[in-house]
């Protein structure tokens, strides 16, 4: 990743805590509040959704917090590692179908799918049990997968992942007894409140907000901007990648789960390119190097999205209604991506966290 | 066995194509170019008349080969040339990752246009019919498509080595390739060196969407991504900017993909996309700086 940012008061702050570790917590008191306008701005726009009561609308805000979750996840590795994964998407995949193997009714579930062991097969849990595991099923996952690739860097670790989610995509599509193949999984209990997931992506942004400012978090940080640097200070790089990549499938694997709740459908193509490249999109517009342009990434991209749908859909203002041709939609959200990545290379927040003070760098 | 053999380099020619076509833009700018599928796409659709049928119209698929195969490369590197003009030309000095995101929004951008002139249902054309009798060589039945992809593959490869070996603009984007800010201060125009990698890598676009569309007789939106993922990968594997190394991964993987789907048990063929990825880890693991590490592309500290 290119270290044109100005990056100096990071190192500054590792190395002070590497060397002198000051007081505990004063690194968390300083930056907590981030985490905590970023959990506000959530929870506003779950009391906005509640105050029009529209059921599409409240489907529409789901989708919002499902994406942060994603989103936050993604950051967690890409942000602070500085590597791009394309291999995220497959950790949601795992997770989602975790979910469904332990929320559905074993009744369908003989029938749905004929390889599970019998002992799964009999297990339904709630649905919030079922993610928990599932983050860890995913983050599982990405301690196995990442043993192996957090040892490559650069395009060669990006595309190391790109495969691992071709791989995923590719097991999941043909194991017809396990998984069902391509064709949909049915049966999952569709969660419609929006409470559990406003939860869920809070609870994100706060282990992601934990993470970077953790050792390890401030080490791989270091790493990002100077690799030579932190590797000649001690720092053990593909360790500190591993950590993240792990937390960060974990976060991944959650959303999968709770994403298999919203829709109540699973396939594994569903989990593929389209979200991985969306997922990133809003990242990098957002800001990769920073939680809040992860939130504020997603909800200004879905807030775009959302409102080109309605134009689509048409809209009446006075007597004339109009709309805009199908399909243009999708158009304008990539011209709109490409402007705004043309003015602001670094994404609208580049590095920077909102706060209420003022911050320089992270 | 000649069957495998020609199986397996005629799906290498088209990795090796697309693979060509992306390290020639990455060589110059650092850009991995995601929407380089979607102007192979583009190159399949100007064949046809726009509208939302299930049958293609066929426009410029009419035309007699010597003038229809000039065509569809001059579209793909008009395409591509504008594509450069338009939208990459504001990236030059962007990171990777940001330009990346931004190649794919207009690779986006280039499907959805596609998507609402013909609908996203696949297509049948019917190009150049009589390639695709057999033919007898050595005892092994081969469709005449499959020798013509891979003579027109080696074609092409010879011609660009020659063009990039032996003529001063060749010359300049070897050049530009291996240090772009050298090559400048040596007098190489930036512009005229990376509008030339794009007008080649779009004509590379047109000649997969000929052999492409020739082979499967349809045209559909989505095609271009499949053959894309696969020359990325290729790129990497051979040394991401390394020409030579992006063409030889594209025929390893092409002839990966083959000698798995026949050694494979029946069981575990559904699988051969996950053992042919899990081989790409491997090999990145060993080398990852690809087969064939360009010069230049590591950093110095």
């Amino acid at each position: 990743m290119s270290a044109a940012s100005p990056t100096i008061e990071p190192h500054l702050t590792t190395g002070a805590i590497v060397a002198k570790t000051p007081r505990p917590f004063v690194l968390a008191r300083r930056t907590i509040i981030t985490p905590i306008l970023l959990a506000l701005l959530m929870i506003a726009i779950a009391l906005l959704t509640m105050m029009t009561g529209s059921r599409p609308f409240n489907q529409v805000i789901i989708d919002v917090f499902l994406r942060v979750i994603l989103v936050v996840g993604l950051y967690v590795f890409i942000g602070n590692s500085g590597v791009l994964s394309f291999g995220h998407i497959g950790f949601t995949c795992l997770g989602a179908y975790v979910a469904a193997w332990l929320t559905i009714n074993p009744m369908m579930k003989k029938m749905a799918f004929t390889g599970l062991p019998s002992w799964l097969i009999k297990t339904q849990m709630p649905y919030w049990e079922a993610a928990i595991i599932a983050a860890i099923f995913a983050g599982l996952a990405a301690l196995i997968f990442g043993r192996i690739l957090m040892r490559l860097s650069g395009i060669a670790a990006s595309i190391a992942t790109f495969a691992m989610l071709a791989m995923i995509n590719t097991i999941y599509s043909n194991w017809e007894t396990v998984t069902g193949g391509t064709s949909s999984v049915v049966g999952i209990p569709i969660i419609r409140s929006i409470w559990p997931y406003l939860i869920a992506a809070i609870i994100s942004i706060f282990i992601a907000w934990a993470h970077a400012i953790s050792r390890s978090g401030l080490a791989l940080r270091a790493a990002r901007d100077e690799p030579t640097a932190a590797a000649a200070s001690g720092v053990d790089i593909p360790r500190e990648r591993l950590v993240a990549f792990v937390i960060s499938g974990a976060i991944m694997g959650l959303g999968g789960a709770l994403m298999a709740h919203s829709i109540g459908v699973v396939t594994p193509d569903t989990f593929y390119l389209g979200l991985t490249f969306i997922t990133i999109a809003m990242l990098v517009v957002g800001g990769m190097g920073s939680l809040s342009g992860a939130v504020i990434g997603v909800v200004f991209l879905s807030a775009l999205i959302q409102t080109l749908r309605w134009l689509e859909a048409g809209v009446s203002i006075g007597d004339v209604a109009f709309a805009i041709p199908k399909g243009l939609q999708e158009i304008a959200l990539g011209i709109i991506m490409i402007i705004i990545l043309a003015l602001r290379p670094a994404g609208v927040f580049g590095n920077r966290e909102i706060s209420l003070t003022r911050n320089r760098g992270d | 066995m000649l069957q495998i053999l020609f199986d397996a380099l005629s799906l290498g020619s088209l990795y090796a194509l697309g693979a060509l076509g992306i390290a020639l833009i990455f060589g110059v700018m650092r850009l991995v170019n995601f929407a380089h599928g979607d102007v192979i796409a583009f190159c399949v659709f100007a064949l046809l008349w726009p509208s939302t049928d299930a049958m293609a119209i066929v426009f410029a698929g009419q035309l007699p080969w010597y003038l229809l195969i000039p065509f569809v490369l001059l579209c793909g590197a008009g395409l591509s040339v504008l594509c450069e003009i338009v939208v990459f030309r504001r990236f030059r000095k962007a990171n990777p990752a940001t330009m990346m995101i931004a190649s794919f929004a207009l690779g986006f951008v280039i499907r959805y246009f596609l998507l609402m002139l013909f609908s996203s249902r696949p297509k049948s054309i019917n190009l150049l019919p009589e390639l695709s009798q057999p033919v007898e060589i050595f005892g092994a039945r081969l469709p005449l498509l499959q020798l013509i992809t891979i003579v027109a593959t080696m074609l092409i490869l010879l011609g660009l080595t020659v063009f990039l070996r032996r003529t001063r603009f060749g010359l300049e984007m070897r050049a530009a390739a291996e240090n772009f800010s050298m090559a400048r201060m040596l007098g190489v125009r930036a512009n005229r060196v990376i509008m030339g990698a794009f007008a080649l890598s779009g004509a590379l676009a047109g000649a997969i969407a000929l052999i492409f569309v020739a082979q499967t007789g349809t045209a559909d939106i989505q095609m271009g991504a499949a053959i894309m993922l696969m020359a990325f990968i290729a790129t990497v594997i051979g040394g991401l900017g390394s020409l030579a190394g992006a063409v030889l991964a594209g025929f390893l993987l092409g002839a990966a993909s083959v000698i798995m789907q026949v050694m494979l048990p029946i069981d575990a063929r559904p699988f051969r996309d996950a053992f042919v990825y899990g081989a790409v880890i491997l090999v990145l693991l060993f080398r990852p700086q690809g087969l064939i590490s360009a010069r230049g592309t590591k950093e110095r500290v």
